[in-house]
């Protein structure tokens, strides 16, 4: 899941610097400086939103961000859907980035996505590939305003299907043939950095070359069941510096999310914005509609309104409390005096969260060490937020962070009996006060 | 090829132009790209091409100086290379090109 793949491109501007000096201070209205330092004031519109639009998936993945499985009753109809694309229209929302759940299996998906190409919106969306037949794909590559994204967090099956279930690996090498065939070119693999797949980023560059599409890779988040799993799936400290030095190898050629700048502290800065975007040029829809400062902070603290409101998005995106509160930069707190501050910027917001740090200090995978300190006072504390809301499907998964031991589900005793109606069940919809009274 | 200020240039037709409080946000629907403009009289010059005869004509009516022609000319040149801006095509004939059913009295107004 993304926040900024589509990098800024190119600055232009006429007398500006770009480099890494600060911007003087100001007071209300940004003065030119650094693209960074204005964005922390926060655009009009979005540059990039997520918009997730069922908590339904097929898979289970062990660190699901939003701890999909089953649809929620209350997700947003077809009609509030189509309205909610009406609004990035006239905010000029250039795209979005759809995901779920498994997006796909939303009977009106295909329909969405027509409306949006329609309306001059965008659309890059995530797939674990379980519906990219031949036939999707052919259809998608006709398509200018469509891109696709598929999800694979192990360059072999083994690795991969390790967290995103058996079966996974094979289904998204399949949709990724059926790309390749139909000729889509470009499509994104997007890949969750772990542990266990960080020895393989050579072998995924591969497998991205081979069907022509480009690389993606995200950092995992502590966020949904990420939580459970986090512990046990993060990368190592080695991990991540040989990770950064394979970025800086790659530079523009593998897409990031903007995700890693908390690596930056490593030396140079990555390409792309590095800042936190939250609430200032990014930010998510979940499928009820509840808006949030970004794709990894579902929890109400990161709540800002939600679209069924008056105003929609747009007063949600403008006018929200917290949304004005996020636009300010970003203190440093036990940060400030780090010489790394300025590259870094105290990393992401959600994985301090969800790891009971706070938020003014250092990141959780601090490339100095001092999360790790952090870390080990919070669990003696015990006092790590839980994400909000759980759709996970009833199964076993694990292992879980309290390190008890996962319980199987349990028979449920019923007691059937054979009661012969006298006659017919009384319709929910009798408007008769006495239906079904015998006296 | 460098921007050329006699001659006419347009937007792409595939790139989207959004004001934003520090300038605009410029994005390419074919190359999914995005570029960012730093300044405001930069965007009016961006938006201008479409109706001048060229892209100093663009500048003019942005109120860009003789002295800073040169510095928006390379900024415009970064947009070239990303195909944001490109050379308008040469056609034959404009009257040709509106559409006959047009009204006269419109086109006698423009």
């Amino acid at each position: 899941m993304t926040i900024l793949d589509a990098r800024p491109e190119a600055q232009v501007g006429t007398k500006q610097s770009f480099g890494r000096t600060p911007a003087p201070a100001t007071a209300d209205t940004p003065k030119p400086g650094r693209l960074v330092d204005l964005f922390e004031y926060g655009l009009d519109s979005p540059i990039c939103l997520t918009w997730e639009l069922t908590y339904a998936c097929n898979l289970s993945c062990s660190h699901c961000l939003s701890s999909s499985g089953r649809r929620d009753p209350r997700e947003l109809t077809t009609e509030e859907a189509k309205g909610v694309i009406d609004e990035f229209e006239r905010m000029q929302v250039f795209y979005v980035n759809i995901g779920g759940g498994e997006p796909t299996i939303r009977p009106d998906f295909w329909e969405l996505v027509d409306y949006a190409s329609e309306h001059h919106v965008g659309v890059k969306f995530s797939t674990n590939g379980v519906k990219i037949s031949p036939e999707i794909a052919q259809r998608l590559v006709n398509s200018d305003y469509v891109d696709v994204q598929i999800s694979l967090d192990g360059a072999t099956a083994d690795v991969n299907d390790y967290v995103r279930g058996p079966g996974s690996y094979d289904t998204a090498m399949r949709a990724m043939q059926n790309l390749y065939d139909a000729g889509f070119e470009n499509f994104k693999i997007s890949v969750v950095c772990t542990r266990q797949n960080i020895p393989q980023l050579d072998e995924f560059k591969a497998i991205a070359d081979k069907f022509k599409a480009q690389l993606r890779l995200t950092r995992l988040r502590p966020s949904g069941r990420g939580a459970d799993v986090w512990d046990d799936l993060h990368p190592l400290p080695e991990q991540q510096k040989e990770l950064y030095n394979w970025l800086v190898a790659h530079g523009e050629g593998v897409l990031t999310g903007d995700s890693f700048f908390h690596l930056s502290a490593y030396g140079d800065a990555l390409p792309g914005l590095n800042l936190c975007g939250a609430g200032r040029v990014v930010c998510l829809i979940d499928p009820v509609g509840d808006v949030y400062a970004c794709p990894f902070a579902i929890h109400e603290e990161f709540l800002a309104g939600n679209v069924r409101s008056e105003g929609g998005f747009h007063e949600v995106w403008r006018n929200s409390e917290l949304f004005a509160r996020l636009r300010n930069p970003q203190t440093g707190g036990a940060c400030t005096s780090c010489g790394f501050f300025d590259s870094c910027r105290g990393g992401c917001m959600a994985a301090k969260f969800f790891t009971g740090l706070p938020l003014d200090g250092p990141d959780p995978e601090c490339v100095r060490g001092f999360g790790e300190d952090a870390l080990t006072k919070r669990k003696e504390a015990d006092s790590i937020p839980k994400p909000d809301g759980d759709h996970s499907h009833s199964t076993v998964r694990g292992p879980r962070r309290d390190g008890k031991p996962v319980t199987k589900s349990r028979p449920v005793n019923l007691t059937l009996s054979l009661r012969r109606p006298e006659a017919p069940p009384v319709s929910a919809c009798e408007i008769d006060p006495l239906a079904g009274f015998r006296p | 090829m460098p921007i050329e200020l006699d001659s006419a240039w347009d937007l792409h037709p595939q790139v989207s132009v959004r004001p934003e409080p520090f300038g605009a946000l410029l994005y390419h629907f074919g190359t999914r790209k995005l570029s960012f403009l730093k300044d405001r009289t930069l965007l009016t010059v961006v938006q201008s091409l479409a109706d001048s005869p060229s892209v100093r004509a663009a500048c003019v009516t942005a109120g860009v100086s003789d002295a800073d022609l040169p510095k928006y000319a390379r900024a415009l040149d970064t947009l070239v290379i990303s195909s944001m801006v490109i050379q308008r095509p040469v056609t034959p004939s404009p009257v040709i090109q509106r559409p006959v059913v047009e009204s006269p009295v419109a086109e006698r107004a423009s």
